[in-house]
């Protein structure tokens, strides 16, 4: 049989009514500063990680805040945690501490979701 | 109520407009001003917004309004202590003059954000790194703009929310005035250097006037100013004195780098440095970002936690120079009100 996927495409809508808030509660658990951001973009401009490549740290948060765990677990590994984020942010956020939570969370679920 | 006598501290926009009402109304006004003139920081900017008018002359018809409704001015005289004598209030300035008033009016202005304190935009360090401040000192002095090499620049950036909106320095609050203060410098260097590129780097654009948003639109129609949405993280001077910047373009989600000839930091405006001091010895009180605290925002905002005790203008809070002397003339109404309800 023929592949007819492609007529009907996945949504490309932020969908808010199956959120996934697993990574989110947490962080804002241990840092709730990160509730603030305005997302100024200093963070992104200072980044050492995100000079070089396409690493922007403003879009993890952002993600974070939409639930879109997948895209995160991947794009958490090039941050090299030299904390610049955290010293120039206005809202005086620990950038720093929020993503080293968002990798204990996900080390967790992994956990969780390995089978004994 | 002919008798009562009012003390007006701060001889800036604020205290001469409201000085100049109350003396119409016939009370007795000593307007008291720290340095050798009134107008207060107006007397260093060149041109205000949201019209481009001149502040020379706005301030010359208060001080006009001010000596023909018959203040008494006294200069070089400043108020370290206001407390309570009785019925009346006891004003001590620095060297032993004291002053004697039924009601006092602290119109006492703001302090201009200390950009040095934003180290890493290096103020201080590189010359070619000035503020919104200088930008006016130096077109009111020298009618032009140009590098500490001499020449004119060939690109400018304006960094909007210098010492605002950052828990770093401590303020979190807007100034309010910066956002409308940098379109209007950014045109002004388009219209006297035309082949000038300037770029205005910001996290919001707060143009909360009537007319500001028009202002906007004829920056970006006419003079092709580009706003960038990212706030700075840092700059850096090169070998040529040209300040590379660092900020985010956060619409198209990526860092972004740019050599500039000038950077112009839009300062904040900060509690006035005489506040502190003058709420010593009495009740007033300061709100959360460091302004004299009004007992209600809505229907007694100049008065402040001390009865008999008033407010008009950047005391307060942040203020455009049209709402300072609108505020002003509020003051004064509830002062007269304060004689006619609480002293017959």
């Amino acid at each position: 049989m023929n592949d007819l996927s492609f007529l009907k495409p996945a949504s490309r809508q932020i969908d808010f009514d199956n959120f996934d808030d697993r990574l989110l509660l947490y962080v804002l658990q241990y840092e709730p500063s990160f509730f603030t951001c305005i997302s100024c973009g200093g963070c992104t401009a200072t980044c050492s990680a995100g000079n070089l490549t396409n690493f922007n740290v403003r879009k993890i948060g952002l993600w974070l805040r939409r639930g879109e765990t997948e895209k995160l677990s991947e794009e958490i590994q090039k941050c090299m945690f030299c904390g610049k984020c955290t010293l120039v942010c206005p809202r005086d956020i620990n950038i720093r501490n929020v993503i080293l939570l968002i990798k204990k969370r996900i080390a967790m679920l992994k956990n969780e979701n390995t089978p004994a | 109520m002919n008798n009562k006598h009012v003390a007006v501290i701060g001889g800036g926009i604020a205290g001469m407009e409201a000085a100049s009402v109350l003396a119409r109304q016939g009370l007795k006004v000593t307007l008291i001003e720290k340095q050798a003139n009134t107008g207060g920081k107006l007397n260093d900017w060149d041109h205000l917004f949201p019209d481009f008018s001149s502040p020379d002359e706005l301030v010359s018809s208060l001080a006009t309004k001010t000596k023909d409704s018959g203040v008494n001015t006294v200069y070089n005289t400043e108020i370290s202590r206001i407390e309570r004598a009785g019925k009346r209030f006891e004003l001590r300035a620095n060297q032993d003059v004291r002053f004697y008033a039924d009601a006092v009016l602290v119109a006492s202005g703001f302090n201009v954000f200390d950009a040095t304190i934003k180290e890493e935009y290096g103020y201080g360090l590189f010359g070619n790194v000035i503020t919104s401040v200088d930008f006016e000192k130096r077109m009111k002095k020298h009618g032009q703009l140009r590098t500490i090499q001499g020449t004119a620049p060939k690109r400018v950036a304006i960094i909007h929310c210098v010492g605002s909106r950052d828990a770093k320095v401590g303020n979190t609050y807007c100034s309010k005035v910066c956002c409308i203060t940098g379109i209007k410098q950014a045109i002004e260097i388009s219209e006297m250097l035309p082949d000038c590129e300037v770029f205005c780097f910001y996290m919001d654009l707060r143009l909360y006037g009537s007319t500001f948003d028009s202002l906007y639109l004829q920056a970006q129609k006419r003079h092709k100013i580009q706003f960038i949405r990212g706030r700075l993280s840092e700059a850096a001077e090169r070998a040529d004195k040209s300040i590379q910047i660092k900020a985010e373009d956060t619409l198209q989600g990526r860092p972004l780098r740019m050599t500039v000839d000038m950077v112009i930091l839009l300062v904040g405006m900060e509690p006035g440095a005489s506040t502190s001091q003058l709420i010593q010895k009495n009740q007033m009180t300061v709100d959360e970002n460091g302004f004299l605290k009004s007992t209600n925002m809505h229907c007694a905002r100049n008065q402040s936690t001390q009865e008999g005790i008033f407010m008009a203008g950047t005391a307060i809070c942040p203020m455009a120079v049209n709402e300072t002397i609108e505020n002003a003339r509020s003051a004064a109404t509830e002062i007269i009100h304060f004689f006619e309800n609480h002293r017959p």
